[in-house]
C-alpha cells in the first residue's frame, strides 16, 4: 500500500503493511457476502431485487452491473476523497456513480440488447441503489483505494448473490426453466404438474427474501439480537 | 473547509471529465446500438405476423426474403421513399392529409398477403409502439404487438406482454364502410360498438390503455383508402375473370 515511510524517524511502532489479501482485507471482501449483507442484513436495494429477479439471466446481468458501478465508484470516491469539497461530497459521488451507471447502460445496449431492454429503467435505478450510495457515505470516502474497492466488489457480490438465489427459486418455481432452459420435463406437466404463478410476481421475491433472513439469522450467531 | 472558488472549479472540472468520458462511450458503441435497434424493429415486423424468432440470421433472412417494404400517402399512392427514411414520430403528429405512410406486406403461406402497420403514440411516462397486420381483406387483425419506452411495470407496460396482444387477432377494424379501429376499452365500457371491435384495457393502466386506442386509431386510420383501392382493384379483376 502506499505508505509512505521515513527511515529517519525513530521506528516506535512500526507501522505494519497490509498485504493485497490480508486477512483484513479478505474480512473486509468477505463480510458483506453474509454478516452484513446489504440485501438481506441491511435492507437496501429491494426494490430492483423485487424487479430483475423473474429469471436468471437478467438477475445475473444486473449484478454484473451493480458490482462493477459499487467497486468502480468505490475505487474513484476513494482516490479523489482528499479533494473533493465537503458541501457538494453527495453531488461528487451521483455525478461518479450516474456516470458509471450509464456506461453500463451503454454497454448493455450494444452487446445484449435482448437484456437490457428487459432490465429497461432497472439498469438507470441503480444510480439510485441504496447500497451504492452507502457503502461510499460510510466506506469510501474514509478509506484506502483497494480496501475500498475490496468493500465495493464484496457488497456487490453480497447484492448479486441474493438476487441470483431469489432468481434461481423464482424461475424455477414460475417457469419451470432455468438461464432459459426447460428443466421440469413435460411428462411432468402432462401429469399434472403446474408452474406457480405467484412466483412469476414480485410478491414471491420478498417471501423468498424473507424466508433467507429466518434461515440467516437461525444460522448466523452474529445476527441474533441484531436488527 | 474549502473554498467557494474551489468547489467551483472542482464540481466543473469534474463535469467536463465524465462528460467527455460518456460521449466517447455513446459515440463508439452507437453503431452497434444502431444495429441492434435495427434488428429490433424487423423482428417486431415479424412478430407482427406472428413469427416468433431470437436468432440473429433467422430474423434477417425471414424479412429479407418474405417482407416488402413501402410507403403510400393518405389519398393510397405509392411514394418513392423508403419505410427507413420517415421519422414515424414526426409523421403522427402532422395533418393526416400530409403524412407518408410506411407500410409493410408480408407475404405468408400459399402467396397470403398480411399488411403491417407501424403504429406510436404516447403513453404515461413516455412513447409507446408497435405493428399491427392485417389479413387481405384489410379488415381482420392478424397480430399486434405493442412496445413503450418507460411505462410502469405490471401496469402499464402490460401492453407490452403477450395476452394483452394477443386479444387483437380476429378483431375487425372496419364496421360496413366505416373505419372504427380496434378500441381498448374497460369490458363493461358502454359503446353500440360490438365485441368484435374492443380489446380489454388495462387495469391501473388506464392512461396507457387510452393511449395505445389513440395510437390504434390515429395510425391505422390514413391508411384506409389506400386499401380501398387495392380492394377495388381486386374487385374488378375478380369480375373480369
Amino acid at each position: 500500500m502506499a505508505v509512505q515511510e521515513t527511515p529517519a524517524a525513530p521506528p516506535v511502532v512500526k507501522q505494519k503493511k497490509d498485504g493485497l489479501f490480508s486477512k483484513k482485507n479478505l474480512q473486509i471482501l468477505r463480510d458483506p457476502l453474509d454478516d452484513t449483507n446489504p440485501v438481506t442484513v441491511q435492507v437496501l436495494g429491494i426494490c430492483s431485487a423485487l424487479a430483475v429477479t423473474v429469471q436468471v439471466k437478467p438477475a445475473l446481468i444486473m449484478s454484473l452491473g451493480v458490482i462493477f458501478v459499487t467497486s468502480f465508484s468505490n475505487l474513484i470516491i476513494s482516490l479523489l476523497r482528499k479533494s473533493i469539497p465537503t458541501r457538494i461530497r453527495i453531488i461528487v459521488q451521483l455525478i461518479v456513480v450516474a456516470m458509471l451507471v450509464t456506461i453500463v447502460d451503454q454497454t448493455l445496449k450494444a452487446f445484449l440488447f435482448d437484456v437490457s431492454k428487459k432490465l429497461a429503467v432497472f439498469v438507470g435505478l441503480i444510480i439510485t441503489n441504496c447500497i451504492i450510495m452507502g457503502r461510499l457515505e460510510a466506506f469510501a470516502l474514509g478509506q484506502k483505494p483497494w480496501p475500498s474497492f475490496l468493500d465495493g466488489l464484496g457488497n456487490g457480490l453480497g447484492y448479486g448473490l441474493i438476487l441470483i438465489m431469489v432468481a434461481v427459486f423464482r424461475e424455477f418455481f414460475g417457469s419451470g426453466s432455468l438461464m432459459g432452459y426447460q428443466i421440469v420435463p413435460q411428462w411432468a406437466y402432462d401429469h399434472g404438474y403446474v408452474n406457480n404463478g405467484l412466483m412469476v410476481l414480485p410478491p414471491a421475491a420478498l417471501f423468498i427474501i424473507g424466508l433467507y433472513i429466518w434461515w440467516q439469522r437461525s444460522r448466523n450467531e452474529k445476527l441474533v439480537n441484531v436488527s | 473547509m474549502h473554498s467557494n472558488q474551489y468547489t467551483l472549479i472542482y464540481a466543473a472540472v469534474l463535469s467536463v471529465i465524465t462528460a467527455i468520458v460518456l460521449a466517447v462511450a455513446a459515440e463508439g458503441l452507437k453503431p452497434l446500438q444502431d444495429e441492434n435497434i435495427a434488428l429490433d424493429t424487423r423482428s417486431n415486423i415479424l412478430k407482427a405476423v406472428r413469427l416468433d424468432y431470437t436468432d440473429r440470421d433467422k430474423i434477417n433472412e425471414t424479412y429479407d426474403t418474405k417482407i416488402q417494404e413501402m410507403v403510400v400517402n393518405v389519398a393510397g399512392e405509392v411514394q418513392e421513399e423508403k419505410p427507413v427514411q420517415i421519422d414515424l414520430k414526426n409523421q403522427v403528429n402532422i395533418d393526416p392529409a400530409e403524412r407518408k405512410l410506411p407500410l409493410y406486406i408480408y407475404t405468408g403461406e400459399g402467396d397470403k398477403k398480411y399488411y403491417v402497420i407501424p403504429l406510436r403514440g404516447t403513453g404515461l411516462w413516455g412513447p409507446i409502439w408497435g405493428y399491427i397486420s392485417l389479413e387481405e381483406d384489410f379488415n381482420t387483425v392478424y397480430g399486434a404487438i405493442f412496445d413503450h419506452k418507460s411505462e410502469t411495470p405490471g401496469l402499464g407496460a402490460e401492453i407490452a406482454e403477450y395476452p394483452f396482444q394477443k386479444q387483437f387477432q380476429g378483431k375487425k377494424i372496419m364496421e360496413g364502410d366505416k373505419f372504427v379501429s380496434v378500441n381498448v376499452w374497460k369490458t363493461t365500457y358502454k359503446s353500440p360498438l360490438g365485441q368484435e371491435h374492443r380489446v380489454d384495457g388495462i387495469s391501473g393502466g388506464t392512461i396507457t390503455s387510452n393511449g395505445t386506442d389513440d395510437m390504434l386509431e390515429n395510425c391505422i386510420a390514413p391508411y384506409v383508402s389506400y386499401f380501398d383501392k387495392i380492394n377495388t382493384k381486386n374487385q374488378k379483376q375478380v369480375a373480369v375473370k
